[in-house]
């Protein structure tokens, strides 16, 4: 019972990360039908961002979190106006390869700047735990961070979405993208902010795998970004909720695997629960909605 | 996985051609000595690669100062595999066949040298590693030795052997929980002896986990660990891995001991698992600088002098390494890959500052092993175990 409590907290962590990746790709995703393979490295340059500002600028967590944002939602918009926008009209095999493209770009570039090796991620929000149940579930402060700013976060853009000009034009391009426009929505516009949007999310995300993890490197968006991915899928791409859904779930479900079967097969379960949701609901758990779409 | 195997084969039977077409001469008519060096300078187990290269590139100054070897100077031809297995292989085959080396050193990790050694064999050149402590390194699978393969450390069976005897006996341990890295022949092959070791000397092997290199998330298998309620864990990984799993075990609250291999060696780990995380962690080593043998304090000197640092275990390892070519070459007589080979194989109580080394019929050494125990992130040298 115990153990599962803190099974529990650990899949909450992890699926939280997950899920903050994932809204950025389904928001993409739900707006042009792009799926956008670069982001998994938007959340390792925030990472880096948040590194550098922490390391050489000495600025505490929040104003790290804040700036590593700011950098990746401008690195959002620009990878979409050089690299998505001049080929929007092109077929998707096109997209997806351009996507390929600028993720391996940004994995190497990165690697020529910074070098492969891996960086440790200074600790900033010291070590304090909160002990339950006589110290057999153990939170850290840690966790409580990542699983209170991943709500935040989500909040925010629920916010951002459902009560603000911009978000109303979301819906309206991802709905229709011709009769949104010649309803009188900047479409180019509306579509460097979904960018912006989901790249800090993804930002936020690199910063906080960095203070919870200490670990950083060049390569480490791949995996996460797949994983993501495979979270947004099963949430039902496109979806909001259902990323955020997806996300909780995936973690929970690694988990839960590594606990109570084999910590070897956790990545193969993953897999196979994502090929499931495909064969019998193929637009994902939370994919019937349709007016959720942005 | 067999294609490419074969395609790798035929790529070397090719390039192993034109290198027939041009002169055999392998360096011996020059007034120099080419020595490869195959190490991991970049990518995730860098640090291991550039501490051996540190102390190569002392002991070749020192040699090649002191007239160097049979009247030559000694060249270094330093490549990087950026740790990785096909790259590790390439570097392998272009030192053989372009550079016509008189012998390889390398590769640091059991994987890539094992990856580096084909090219070796087939073009008769003497693959020296110094840090490859898989069994099968030296020996292929029907149990045949490498010919021109050796290695100046010991072997994995070795390390686990060392451990599990140092958790039963010197620690008192009974109950162990194993945690591998299923990607590694390193962490498999010392995950085994650690085992058998350990449940013949009548300790229970509590639960075997496993993760995978590169994964960063280890709480809820260190969680699992926790409810066996085991008295030690035995992790033989790679420091990066490690570092997390050290410092997520103690976040947990799982303060049991936490013991391992030469892969702890490197000061990432303190720098990833934290100082004060890193109390009660043991593990295996090739050599201590707080090792007070007159040998060792010599050594230490010197390579303070050259680097401005203290010398670490791979340090210590690649000064060794260059030093046991060069005694070799001495003893053959001449900068010939084969006849280099035999007075490797003939070695006999070579005295480095990682201890005496005598080659056995199975190319490995008979040497002893340290017991280093951190302290508040500090490695420190607890006592020396000799083979039984």
């Amino acid at each position: 019972m115990k153990e599962l409590l803190q099974q529990v907290i650990n899949g909450l962590s992890l699926g939280s990360i997950y899920a903050l990746i994932a809204l950025g790709y389904t928001m993409v995703y739900g707006i042009i039908n792009l799926i956008n393979f670069a982001h998994g490295d938007i959340y390792m340059v925030g990472a880096y961002v948040g590194f550098a500002v922490t390391t050489s600028l000495h600025l505490g967590f929040f104003p790290s979190l804040v700036i590593s944002m700011v950098v990746c939602s401008i690195l959002g918009v620009i990878i979409e106006k050089v690299a998505y926008k001049p080929i929007r009209g092109s077929s998707r095999i096109a997209a997806l390869i351009t996507a390929i493209s600028v993720s391996l770009f940004l994995e190497y570039g990165m690697m020529y700047f910074v070098k492969a090796e891996t960086r440790t991620f200074p600790n900033v929000l010291g070590k304090n735990s909160l002990k339950l149940l006589d110290g057999s579930v153990v939170i850290d402060y840690k966790n409580i961070y990542i699983v209170a700013i991943t709500i935040i976060l989500m909040v925010a853009l629920q916010y951002i979405i459902r009560r603000t000009k911009a978000g109303k034009a979301m819906r309206a391009v991802s709905l229709d993208r011709e009769a949104a426009q010649l309803m009188g929505v900047n479409v180019d516009r509306t579509i460097s902010y979904t960018f912006a949007i989901g790249s800090a999310l993804a930002g936020a995300a690199g910063v906080l795998v960095g203070v919870y993890y200490t670990t950083i490197n060049p390569l480490m968006g791949i995996v996460p970004g797949l994983k993501a991915f495979i979270a947004a899928v099963i949430g039902g791409i496109g979806v909001i909720p259902g990323a955020v859904f997806g996300g909780l779930f995936l973690g929970m479900i690694e988990t839960m695997v590594s606990a109570y079967g084999g910590s070897l097969y956790k990545d193969a379960v993953a897999f196979a629960i994502l090929i499931l949701v495909l064969l019998l609901r193929p637009s994902g758990l939370l994919g019937r909605n349709i007016k959720e779409k942005v | 996985m067999s294609k490419k195997v074969s395609l790798f084969m035929s790529l070397i039977l090719m390039l192993s051609l034109f290198a027939g077409c041009s002169s055999k001469a392998t360096g011996g008519n020059s007034d120099k000595i080419k020595v490869g060096l195959n190490y991991e300078l970049s990518g995730n187990v860098a640090t291991y690669g550039q501490g051996l290269v540190e102390g190569i590139e002392l002991a070749f100054e020192e040699i090649n100062k002191n007239s160097g070897v049979l009247g030559k100077q000694i060249e270094m031809i330093k490549v990087d595999n950026k740790s990785d297995n096909a790259e590790a292989a390439n570097v392998s085959t272009r030192l053989a066949t372009r550079d016509k080396v008189v012998a390889i050193l390398g590769a640091a990790t059991s994987g890539n040298t094992k990856a580096a050694t084909p090219a070796a064999m087939q073009n008769k050149v003497p693959l020296i590693s110094a840090s490859a402590t898989a069994d099968d390194v030296t020996v292929d699978s029907n149990g045949k030795v490498r010919e021109f393969v050796f290695k100046t450390t010991f072997s994995d069976s070795f390390q686990g052997v060392m451990m599990a005897n140092f958790a039963y006996n010197d620690l008192g341990l009974k109950k162990a929980a194993v945690l591998i890295d299923t990607t590694s022949d390193y962490s498999k092959g010392l995950s085994k002896n650690f085992q058998d070791t350990y449940k013949k000397l009548g300790g229970t092997i509590v639960t075997e986990e496993a993760y995978q290199a590169k994964e960063t998330d280890f709480k809820a298998v260190l969680t699992k660990i926790k409810g066996t309620n085991p008295d030690v864990l035995f992790v033989p990984g790679y420091y990066e891995e490690v570092g997390l799993i050290v410092k997520q075990a103690r976040e947990l609250g799982l303060n049991v001991p936490i013991l391992g291999g030469d892969g702890y060696d490197s000061p990432k780990l303190a720098e990833i698992a934290g100082r004060d995380a890193l109390n009660n962690v043991y593990y295996s080593n090739h050599y201590s600088s707080q090792d007070n043998t007159p040998e060792v304090v010599e050594f230490k000197e010197k390579f303070n002098k050259k680097y401005g640092k203290d010398p670490d275990a791979f340090n210590a390892l690649g000064y060794d390494l260059a030093y046991f070519l060069a005694d070799a070459l001495k003893r053959a007589g001449a900068a010939d890959p084969v006849k280099l080979k035999d007075a490797l194989a003939a070695t006999k109580d070579f005295e480095g500052v990682t201890g005496k080394i005598t080659i056995d019929d199975k190319h490995n050494p008979v040497k002893s092993i340290t017991i280093i125990q951190m302290k508040d992130g500090k490695p420190t040298f607890l006592k020396k175990l000799d083979p039984q």
